[in-house]
């Protein structure tokens, strides 16, 4: 059987399982609607250490400890982790990971890293090179308003449409050990610029590349959205999931009763003051590995495409007047017995 | 030709993006920033009397009230205080004197980490560095047209 569909897709021949999730979570994170869902919720946000950098990183390692034990599988037997942050040259990912003494694969996708770690880890696994992987993702808030905004005691009026960075970290370990559920494949995104130069509206920057990776799974594999029984988004927000939404109207499809959005379930929008919603390379690693695979393992949702997005941007891109592209990376879970 | 294309797609796709997303509505910041920045103000005025009921001089008065609020501004940095009043009263609590004590003291205190040189030492006036940097370069012009205009009387 060829594995390979159409211009962006795969499946795999002998689809990987995802043996176990693990999520670490912050304060904020803890109290949002998913709350009880998280393996741990730390109150201290800076996890006991001293900068936010290290906090970064500590979440990143108490994840893979915390996944390790779930899963009862010793670090020996992990072939290969693939991981990022959003830190320049992936510091929270070198320091947090380090210890383990397992291959590494350092991964920058923006906010859809954990899409990207994902689908490289269930081709590794699927091509044989691997019997069991971690991908893993994190982001803190604290950390992420330091490199991209301002430092968090200065004052300052966040918009309407800004989102506010999850502090957490998702870790998943694929392999060929069965549980119930499987990677069936996975459509690679690419990059999309609808030429948005607002960084503080990053739902509109990259609900473009959700659409074009969703319509390019639909037409690679020939089905549509009753295909799917949810799609997720990685981190679009409010206003980004009416652009998706919109956005896919437009090419005939209508996902609007099946889709939504990491960053919508994770924060409490009303009380939580988070604006557009959640954002970070974080939210959508927690909101698999605490939500997601929970109703997929629980049968609600049989077939679900998660498609994390990312807003591919720095500090230096911006200030020297360049737009704001995006990119997404889908990946089809499936529920087995 | 597909450069054509492209920009006019994406105008179109910035006008919608504009038209489907929120914002702050203009008159109710316009008045909380007044509420906030006349209440700075009047926090002032209460130094400045009471120092001059205390003696002091026209002159001294005025630079201590400065003082003292640069000092209160500082004190409700470091507790975390002033970014809320900023969230709520925007512009009001950025363009008082408080507002530039608190652009110099939140990237000292984010960047204590990164050491004395080159973490604060670089980076106190990342904010502030602009407003300094201008703001003494259109003085120096203002400076300049009022000795033209002392010249030509």
């Amino acid at each position: 059987m060829e594995q390979s569909k159409g211009q962006q897709s795969i499946l795999f021949k002998e689809p990987p399982y995802v043996i176990e999730g693990a999520s670490v979570v912050g304060d904020k994170e803890g109290k949002g609607p998913l709350g009880e869902m998280f393996d741990h919720v730390s109150e201290d946000p800076m996890f006991g250490m001293n900068t936010w950098e290290e906090a970064e990183s500590c979440l990143q390692k108490e994840a893979v400890e915390i996944l390790l034990s779930k899963s009862r599988v010793s670090k020996v037997d992990v072939k290969y982790m693939f991981a990022g942050d959003l830190l320049g040259q992936l510091i929270a990912t070198s320091f947090g990971l380090m210890k383990f003494d397992i291959p590494l694969f350092g991964l920058y996708g923006a906010c859809s890293t954990m899409g990207e770690a994902m689908s490289l880890g269930a081709m590794t696994v699927n091509a044989g090179y691997a019997k069991q992987v971690i991908a893993l993702a994190s982001s803190h808030f604290a950390s992420a308003e330091k490199q991209f905004r301002f430092p968090l005691e200065y004052g300052s009026q966040r918009p309407l449409s800004a989102s506010w960075t999850v502090t957490g970290c998702g870790a998943v370990l694929i392999g060929k050990t069965k549980s119930n559920i499987r990677i069936m494949g996975i459509t690679t995104g690419k990059i999309v610029d609808f030429g948005v130069k607002d960084s503080m509206n990053m739902g509109a920057c990259m609900a473009p590349a959700a659409s074009s990776v969703i319509y390019q799974n639909f037409m690679d594999l020939g089905v549509d959205e009753s295909y799917y029984d949810m799609i997720i988004t990685g981190d679009l927000g409010y206003i980004g999931r009416t652009i998706l939404i919109d956005l896919l109207k437009e090419k005939g499809y209508d996902i609007s009763n099946k889709y939504t959005d990491c960053g919508i379930e994770i924060f409490d929008q009303n009380s939580q003051d988070t604006h557009a919603g959640g954002s970070g390379c974080g939210c959508s690693a927690v909101t698999l590995c605490a939500y997601i695979l929970n109703n997929i393992k629980k049968k609600k949702w049989k077939r679900v495409l998660f498609v994390p997005t990312g807003a591919l941007l720095s500090t230096v891109s911006y200030n020297e007047g360049k737009s704001v592209p995006g990119i997404a990376h889908a990946v089809i879970l499936e529920h087995c017995n | 030709m597909a450069d054509v294309l492209k920009e006019r797609h994406d105008k179109e796709y910035n006008k919608y993006v504009s038209d489907v997303t929120p914002k702050h509505s203009c008159l109710l910041n316009c008045i909380k920033a007044f509420i906030t920045g006349g209440t700075i103000c009047m926090i002032g005025q209460i130094f400045m009397t009471l120092f001059l009921n205390a003696g002091m001089s026209n002159d001294k008065s005025a630079s201590f009230t400065t003082l003292s609020l640069i000092l209160l501004s500082v004190l409700l940095t470091g507790l975390n205080i002033y970014p809320l009043i900023t969230k709520w009263g925007g512009a009001g609590s950025l363009v008082p004197i408080t507002g530039f004590a608190n652009s110099v003291v939140a990237p000292a205190i984010e960047y204590k980490k990164e050491g004395q040189v080159f973490g604060i030492g670089c980076k106190i006036f990342t904010i502030a560095g602009p407003v300094i940097l201008y703001g003494i370069l259109s003085s120096w012009v203002a400076g300049i047209i009022y000795y033209i205009i002392l010249k030509m009387r």
